[in-house]
C-alpha cells in the first residue's frame, strides 16, 4: 500500500537474500509473497502454507489450476517435487515445534525491542490474527517487510509499540523501502540505507534509536 | 450397512440454533452442497466454528452474508467484509483464536481430552482471562476443547462406511472438524463401495463420520477468478 511496484520488488529482492538453501520457509501475504520470485536458481527451499502443503510452488499458468490446490491466501498454486500435503494441525505443529527457519511478514509498527504489532488496529482493522501470533512467536528467524513510515508519514519503527502485540521480541531484521535494520539484544541496527535515501533521512523518519553501522558513518 | 443419505435428509438435522463446525479454509473446502441446502432452507442463528469466515459469495461466507449466524469462532475474518460489518454493527459476536491453536481445540474436542496447553499468544490479548498452568518450569495457557451439535466436512472421496479421503490443499481443518461433531456430516466428490479403498490412504476413518451425502460440485474456483 501506496509502495510503488518496483519499490516493492526491491524490498522484496533484499529478503530473498536472508533465504539459505535447504530452508523451511514461510511468506505472508502482500508484499512477502514476492520474496519467491527473487530467489536465485541455486537456493532450493520448502515453501510452508499454513493450510497445509509443504513445497508449494509458482502460480499454475492460467487454465492449469487446480481448485482443490491452493495457498492461504485463497490463490492457486503448483507444488514441487518433494511436496507434501497434511491437514491444518501438522501445519502449526511445523511452526509451533521451530522447524520454520523464517517466516516474512508485514507489520503495522516494530519496537526497539523486536515487539511485533501487525494483527489489530482496535476499533479500526479487526480481522482476526489468524496464524500470525505462531508465526511470529515461533519462527526460528522473523523477518518484517513494510514501508518505513505509514500513511500520513509517521514513524512505524517505534521506541514502544501502541497497538496491542503480536509477540514480544521476535523480529531479527526489518526491511523497507529505506533501510535494513538489525534487531539485537543492544537495540537496533542500521546496517544498510536503500537508495536515494541518506543515513539522516532514515533517522529522521525513525522514532526508535537506531545504531549505526559503522561503515554508514 | 450404509451411511450414504440425501442431502435434505442430512441438513434436516441442523435447526435454528445449532452449533455447526465446518471445515475448510478460505472457502476452499467448505461443503458447498450443504451450505446451500442450509441457505435453501432458511436455517437461522447458528453458530459457526470454523478457520475463517470464507469469501462473501464463496463457501461458508455465504451463511455469514445472508446474516444465518448468530455467533462465529474463528481464527481470520479478512477475506469476507461482511463478517466484520456485522461484527462492527453487533449483528454478529465473533470470538478469535489463533489457527494454530484453533484447530489443536477442534483436535481435542474430537479426541475426548480435556483441553490443551499451548504458549501461543501468552504475551497478549489471546491471554486474557484464560487460566495458566506451569509445567516443568514453562508457563501455558489452558485452552479449552472445542465440540459442534453438527460437524460439516468436505472430502475427496467416502466409502459407504464413511471413510474419508481428501484432495490436496482442501484437506485443511476438514480431519479435525470430521472428529469433533456430536454428528458428523460429509459431502463427498465421489462414494465408493466399502473395502474399494486402501486401508492405508484412509485418512479419517469412518467411525467419526455419521452421514455421508454426494456433492453437487464444487464452486471455489470464484475465489480467485
Amino acid at each position: 500500500m501506496g509502495v510503488g511496484i518496483s519499490v516493492r520488488d526491491m524490498i522484496a529482492k533484499r529478503a530473498a537474500e536472508e533465504i539459505e538453501d535447504g530452508m523451511v520457509v514461510n511468506l505472508g501475504i502482500g508484499m512477502p509473497t514476492l520474496v519467491a520470485n527473487h530467489l536465485p536458481a541455486h537456493i532450493n527451499v520448502m515453501f510452508h502454507a499454513e493450510n497445509g502443503v509443504l513445497g508449494t510452488g509458482p502460480t499454475p499458468v492460467k487454465g492449469e489450476e487446480d481448485e482443490n490446490l491452493c495457498n492461504a491466501g485463497g490463490l492457486p498454486i503448483t507444488v514441487v517435487p518433494g511436496a507434501s500435503y497434511f491437514d491444518s494441525t501438522y501445519a502449526f505443529s511445523i511452526i509451533r515445534r521451530g522447524l520454520l527457519d523464517v517466516t516474512i511478514l508485514g507489520a503495522f509498527e516494530v519496537s526497539e525491542k523486536g515487539d511485533l504489532a501487525n494483527w489489530i488496529v482496535p476499533k479500526k482493522i479487526v480481522s482476526g490474527m489468524g496464524g500470525a501470533i505462531e508465526l511470529a512467536q515461533k519462527a526460528k528467524k522473523v523477518i518484517v517487510l513494510m514501508n518505513h513510515v505509514d500513511k500520513k508519514g509517521n514513524p512505524k519503527i517505534v521506541s514502544e509499540c501502541t497497538l496491542p502485540l503480536t509477540a514480544k521480541r521476535c523480529v531479527d531484521v526489518i526491511i523497507t523501502d529505506m533501510a535494513v535494520i538489525e534487531v539485537s539484544q543492544e537495540g537496533l541496527h542500521l546496517i544498510e540505507v536503500m537508495e536515494p535515501f541518506t543515513v539522516e533521512q532514515v533517522v529522521k523518519s525513525t522514532e526508535a534509536k537506531l545504531i549505526i553501522a559503522e561503515h554508514l558513518t | 450397512m450404509t451411511k450414504v443419505k440425501a442431502v435434505h435428509d442430512a441438513v434436516s438435522r441442523i435447526e435454528n440454533g445449532t452449533t455447526v463446525m465446518y471445515g475448510g479454509f478460505g472457502g476452499i473446502g467448505n461443503p458447498p452442497t450443504i451450505i446451500k441446502t442450509i441457505l435453501e432452507k432458511g436455517i437461522r442463528d447458528l453458530t459457526l466454528i470454523g478457520n475463517d469466515a470464507g469469501f462473501p459469495h464463496v463457501g461458508i461466507g455465504q451463511l455469514i452474508t445472508e446474516k444465518r449466524a448468530k455467533k462465529l469462532i474463528a481464527s481470520h475474518i479478512g477475506s469476507n467484509p461482511n463478517a466484520g460489518k456485522l461484527m462492527h454493527d453487533g449483528e454478529l459476536e465473533i470470538e478469535f483464536s489463533p489457527q494454530g491453536t484453533l484447530v489443536e481445540r477442534m483436535r481435542a474436542g474430537g479426541s475426548g481430552l480435556g483441553g490443551i496447553l499451548v504458549d501461543i499468544g501468552i504475551d497478549g490479548l489471546v491471554a486474557e482471562n484464560k487460566q495458566k498452568v506451569d509445567v516443568d518450569g514453562k508457563t501455558y495457557l489452558l485452552e479449552t476443547p472445542l465440540i459442534a451439535d453438527i460437524a460439516i466436512v468436505f472430502a475427496k472421496k467416502a466409502d459407504t462406511y464413511g471413510n474419508l479421503i481428501f484432495d490436496k490443499s482442501a484437506r485443511n481443518t476438514n480431519p479435525l472438524v470430521a472428529m469433533a461433531g456430536n454428528l458428523t456430516i460429509v459431502e463427498a466428490e465421489e462414494i465408493v463401495p466399502i473395502g474399494e479403498l486402501d486401508p492405508e490412504e484412509i485418512v479419517t476413518p469412518g467411525a467419526f463420520v455419521d452421514i455421508v451425502v454426494k456433492s453437487e460440485g464444487v464452486n471455489w474456483k470464484w475465489v480467485w477468478e
